[in-house]
């Protein structure tokens, strides 16, 4: 086991080199930082100088050296935009984006879990066929669109909910929190619902399937067979049978919840690193890009970790696979 | 307050726990302020763009600045003047009594470090101060600055200077505006000393700014005492926000919401021209195109230019992509800016079949295809009216593959001279014509002509542009403008579409009147 | 598997018993789908919507993409109502350039599912074949393979479009730009959903391959080539479609995503989701039509597709029955 972990955290540096390379290599492809750095009075001398301050004429090799030996150090230099540290920008923003994730994915889980037993166990109910339609139409419509119906409907027509932001937030430590203030928490609803609805109809499909074919399985069967009660064989021997790929997708769709944040901060103008990283796109802020691109890397690669180690203490058969796998 | 009935269920819940979001506006005196994009920094001198100036103008002043016509006006100056026996220098007399939000006076010592500072490598306004040689305090309330040579509208280019404490910004290391290369943030990147008639309360740099109002400023007390500015990039949830009452005042305002805006009870919207002309131009000088479809330059030959111009209508564009929110235009210059004539103003109107015909003449009876560059994040509607134009030209035969894209890539394209045929929208902050020739006509070089993406050089114009630069007779100068003028139309250097509309929604009480630079000032806002 | 029409059942007469269409009709499978109107219904949409994009040039009344016949003035006309400056009256109105948007939505859901479905073939092949490489060969290879999925889903979709997109900038004569944007889509959306099925393939191999049946099927010496084939990969179909089936639809939606990223098809040859981004911005100006039934045919076609999978899954997995 913990050899296991050894080599993944090596593996994870790696993966991390390799993130920031590429990065580099399409970083050009963007666009031009001076272009959008200098006034429009500036002269053709004046970009180049600025070019040449900021090291973009040296060749890319060069230039990720340079990043990875800041980086390693905890320094990703001075966000062309903004013109703060990016460590710092990425530091402020994060309570943000973490919060949003943390509550959409609360939401996702514990409603795609629920909706997805019931669905499972009452298959042909009427309220089961309703749910799996319904369930549907929140995925079929892209986020933003849902984004802007959400505010139409709950901003602009009712007046409940704010269309826009965090709300009040309290500072606890540097952590800016949007949990502790009314507003705060109003703000919350209608993004996290926009970033929450695909990963809940998913998780929820997915429950669904998992059971209806653990039910079937010969040791349910059995257990059945033995007397057991129906919620000691629901919930004791199926759910747990159904958690291995459930934890996987799970796992994989808290990365893409902040990944797919990018979508909902901007539409509702969310003050996290998603909403960060796209305005440095639009402005090529290449140290805020490099940054996220290898905060995201970072987020990923822990996901992937722990939802490894999950498998191995979920699925006793996997240990014996491991050991011999020679991976 | 207009807000609806709700359900029984709603209702309780609202009690609980949805109840505060949409507060009727608030305090009169506090405004809560919106727009696209936020102010990129605190610092003065680091960053000359739109948002960022308009921040400042709250928070420091300038020499000089312009009423909402256009016309110079005093700020912290008082009196300008060309020196007498010396054509170079100008004099400037200060206001007096004037002290920074810290308590210290603002006096000559303060502007001869500011215009230095302006001056360093990393500041975003040394082009407007390239003539600089030297500025030097005459007395406590006397500057004179001196300039390379004879500039009669120099004082145009000091609307946005912002006057630094000199003492501030020695104590806080903040002499030089901050360098990217240098990895510290700069203290004046999010603090504030100036003497403007606000002072930053707080900053959280794309979230929240918050202002008050500085009483030891030296003019009237406004109505609107405290300023909450929140950047709001998408068009729908900032016109949301103002619909649902959580902003007061809505800057950049999409074209096609302000007819339900001004018919939404409690707001009202204020219309302007703007001092910007969103223009066509393409490759006049390169042997053969990089997209087309032929082996030579068909924009090389004036009928083809003046096909374009007859394939384009300007009214559809404005009717339709518009909806009416521009002012067509047959030249490359807004009404403001000196230069300007009725004359010049008027186009052809469009004519399809004439533009064949000339086509067919050019030798282009089939057409020719190429593409057309465009940005689709920088001006009103922009992609749009590219799109536009571009069933226009496939009416008259020319294909224009429709390239749109960020301004991040769209403007290398015209600084590198790499587009065949592009859209560009360009302001006149000095409004006078010799900033259009000094960036846009003049022969690209090293100083002049970095945005002249068409190659265009003629170099009777380059004579003449450098000549109204030291010109002191006005009339005179303004001949050679004119001249100058006749040649561009002429030559058909530019497809001139329109001058660009603003629009300001806010709340019935309040009255923001529309400032042609974009430069909305809370300090003069009426509020009932 | 995926040549499940009605009409391939119907000419299936008793005249011919043992034909294959006839054991097909009787098949697990057929009978499920004759039960399920919930499927029919799904099929029937789908196949409406594909056959009406496919025949988009010879049905829809205009041209939209043909911007020599549009004409900017016949802009924003509502449905059924006649243009306030040339008098024109369309269906379904017009959007913000005159084109009329029935046949907008014709020509964009071609656009939409064309890089949906080959979006969807790419990640899957791409997926599941590395996916099964990687579980059931193990050692290096696995690691190679997981720590690439890991590096590549560190991405955002976005950031891969840009990449793709940047990289065919260098490539592609400018002439050819615009015809090759939707295989660039393809190529970004189909990169960025690869992983998840290789993840999920891979850890049901792991599973699988613990089996006492796969174990024997090595002693007895059958190659590990037809091992996986034979009985791996069956068994991992089941979570494949789930994600397919949804995949399919989020190819569709993607696409509209990065359309509002502005990443993908050129604005003169919109797809259903560039139609929606386009309609999103007369949301509050009354302009309600532009973003209404382009949101419909697109939520019909997602809805559909989702339905069909919903049942294919249930019907195909051997467990269920």
């Amino acid at each position: 086991m913990l050899t296991f972990i050894v080599q993944r955290l090596f593996q994870a540096v790696l993966v991390m080199l390799v993130v920031a390379l590429v990065a580099f290599s399409l970083f050009r492809f963007v666009g031009d930082p001076v272009a959008t750095m200098l006034g429009q009075e500036a002269t053709v001398a004046d970009r180049e100088a600025l070019r040449d301050r900021l090291g973009l004429n040296d060749p890319i090799a060069a230039q990720f050296g340079r990043f990875v030996v800041n980086a390693a150090q905890g320094e990703f230099g001075i966000s062309y935009r903004l013109q703060q540290p990016v460590l710092e920008l990425i530091l402020e923003r994060l309570p943000a984006t973490l919060e949003l994730a943390f509550v959409s994915g609360v939401l996702a889980f514990v409603f795609g879990v629920v909706l997805g037993i019931y669905t499972a166990l009452r298959r042909d109910g009427v309220l089961s066929n309703i749910i799996m339609t319904t369930s549907l139409i929140g995925v079929s419509l892209p986020t933003f669109l849902i984004g802007v119906l959400l505010i139409w409907v709950f901003a602009v027509e009712l007046q409940w909910l704010p269309s826009f932001g965090r709300g009040e937030v309290v500072d606890i430590g540097g952590w800016k929190t949007g949990f502790l203030t009314v507003n705060g928490l109003q703000s919350l609803i209608l993004p996290a619902i926009t970033l929450g609805l695909y990963q809940m109809t998913l998780i929820m499909r997915l429950v669904r399937a998992e059971m209806l074919e653990v039910l079937r399985t010969d040791y349910i069967k059995f257990a059945r067979a033995r007397g057991l009660t129906d919620r000691a064989i629901n919930f004791g021997h199926a759910l747990k049978n159904t958690l291995v790929p459930v934890i996987t997708i799970t796992g994989l769709q808290l990365g893409s919840i902040i990944a797919f944040a990018i979508i909902t901060e901007t539409v509702f103008q969310w003050p996290g690193v998603g909403f960060l990283f796209i305005n440095s796109i639009q402005f090529v802020d290449v140290p805020v890009m490099a940054a996220y691109l290898i905060f995201i890397a970072l987020v990923f690669v822990t996901i992937n970790l722990i939802v490894d180690i999950l498998y191995f203490v979920v699925d006793p058969r996997l240990r014996v696979e491991r050991s011999t796998g020679g991976g | 307050m207009k807000r609806p009935a709700l359900g029984l269920a709603a209702a309780l819940i609202a009690g609980g726990f949805l109840a505060t979001a949409a507060s009727p506006a608030a305090m009169a005196e506090t405004l809560r302020w919106a727009r696209s994009g936020d102010a990129l920094t605190m610092d003065p001198h680091s960053q000359n763009e739109g948002p960022t100036n308009t921040m400042h103008h709250h928070i420091y002043e300038t020499l000089v600045t312009r009423d909402n016509d256009g016309v110079l006006i005093p700020r912290l100056a008082t009196e300008w003047s060309i020196k007498e026996g010396d054509p170079t220098t100008w004099v400037f007399e200060l206001r007096q009594g004037i002290k920074f939000h810290d308590g210290a006076d603002f006096t000559a010592e303060d502007v001869v470090f500011s215009i230095n500072r302006v001056l360093e490598d990393t500041s975003d306004f040394k082009g407007l101060h390239a003539a600089v040689e030297g500025v030097t305090a005459v007395d406590d309330d006397t500057v004179e600055i001196k300039l390379s040579g004879p500039s009669p509208l120099y004082p145009n280019n000091l609307t946005n200077t912002f006057m630094m404490d000199k003492g501030w910004a020695e104590a806080n290391n903040v002499t030089k505006p901050q360098d990217f290369a240098n990895n510290e943030e700069s203290f004046a990147v999010r603090n504030a000393n100036g003497t403007g008639p606000y002072r930053l309360d707080s900053r959280d740099p794309g979230v929240k700014t918050e202002m008050s109002y500085f009483d030891g400023h030296w003019d009237d007390k406004p109505d609107v005492t405290k300023i909450i500015y929140t950047p709001i990039k998408e068009n729908a949830t900032r016109v949301a926000a103002l619909l649902s009452g959580e902003v007061d005042f809505v800057q950049d305002v999409p074209v096609q919401d302000i007819e339900r805006l001004s018919g939404t009870d409690g707001i009202k919207v204020t219309r302007g021209p703007e001092n910007r002309t969103i223009f066509f131009a393409y490759d006049m000088a390169s042997e053969k195109l990089r997209s087309a479809s032929v082996d030579d330059n068909p924009f090389t030959k004036p009928e083809v230019r003046e096909a374009l111009a007859l394939a384009l209508d300007r009214e559809a564009i404005q009717k339709v992509v518009m909806r009416g929110e521009s002012i067509p235009t047959g030249v490359q210059m807004p009404p403001f800016v000196n230069g300007w004539t009725e004359e010049l103003d008027k186009y052809e109107a469009p004519n399809t079949d004439r533009a064949k015909e000339l086509l067919a003449a050019a030798g282009y009876p089939d057409g020719f295809s190429v593409d057309l560059n465009c940005p689709n994040d920088r001006y009103i509607n922009d992609e749009a009216i590219c799109q536009a134009f571009v069933g226009m030209l496939a009416r008259v035969g020319v294909t224009a593959n429709l390239v749109s894209q960020s301004k991040t890539l769209h403007f290398p394209l015209i600084q590198n001279r790499e587009t065949d045929f592009y859209l560009l929208g360009w302001g006149v902050p000095p409004f006078d014509s010799s900033y259009i020739f000094n960036f846009l006509v003049h022969t690209k070089g090293d100083a002049l002509g970095g945005w002249n993406g068409s190659g265009y050089s003629n170099a009777d114009l380059d004579t003449k542009i450098k000549a109204i630069e030291i010109e002191v007779d006005l009339e005179k100068r303004n001949a050679i403008i004119a001249e100058i003028w006749d040649q561009i139309q002429e030559d058909r250097i530019f497809l001139a579409v329109h001058n660009q509309v603003l629009a300001y929604a806010m709340k019935d009480n309040i009255s923001i009147a529309v400032d042609p630079e974009n430069q909305a000032e809370m300090y003069f806002t009426k509020v009932e | 598997m995926t040549d499940i029409t009605p009409e391939q059942t119907q000419p299936a007469k008793p005249a011919r018993p043992r034909g294959r269409l006839t054991r097909w009709w009787d098949s697990d499978v057929a009978w499920s789908f004759r039960h399920s109107p919930v499927a029919i219904v799904a099929t029937f949409v789908v196949a409406v919507m594909s056959l009406a994009a496919l025949l988009a040039p010879w049905i829809a009344p205009y041209h939209p993409f043909d911007p020599a016949t549009l004409n900017l003035l016949d802009g924003f006309t509502p449905p059924m109502q006649e243009n306030q400056f040339t008098g024109n009256v369309f269906w379904l109105g017009t959007d913000d350039q005159g084109r009329d948007i029935f046949s907008a939505i014709l020509y964009g859901s071609r656009i939409s599912l064309f890089v949906g479905i080959s979006a969807v073939l790419f990640a899957m092949t791409l997926g599941v074949t590395l996916g099964l490489i990687a579980g059931y060969v193990g050692g290096w290879i696995d690691t190679l393979i997981m720590r690439v999925a890991d590096v590549q889903l560190s991405f955002p979709s976005i950031l891969i479009a840009l990449l793709v997109f940047g990289i065919a900038r260098g490539f592609i004569p400018p002439a050819y730009r615009a015809d090759m944007a939707i295989w660039v889509l393809i190529v970004s959306i189909g990169l960025s959903d690869w992983v998840q099925y290789a993840r999920t393939v891979r850890g049901a191999t792991l599973v699988e391959r613990s089996k006492d049946y796969v174990q024997a099927a090595r002693l007895i010496g059958v190659p590990s080539g037809l091992i996986m084939l034979r009985h791996v990969l069956p068994n991992v179909l089941g979570p494949v479609l789930v994600i397919a089936t949804i995949g399919l639809a989020l190819a569709i939606i993607t696409e509209a995503t990065l359309s509002f990223l502005g990443v993908g098809v050129p604005p003169t040859q919109p797809s259903l989701g560039t139609l929606i981004r386009i309609g999103q911005g007369f949301l509050f100006s009354g302009e309600w039509w532009i973003i209404l039934f382009p949101s419909i045919a697109l939520l019909a076609l997602a809805l559909a597709v989702n339905l069909l999978g919903d049942w294919m899954r249930d019907a195909l997995n051997p467990k269920l029955r």
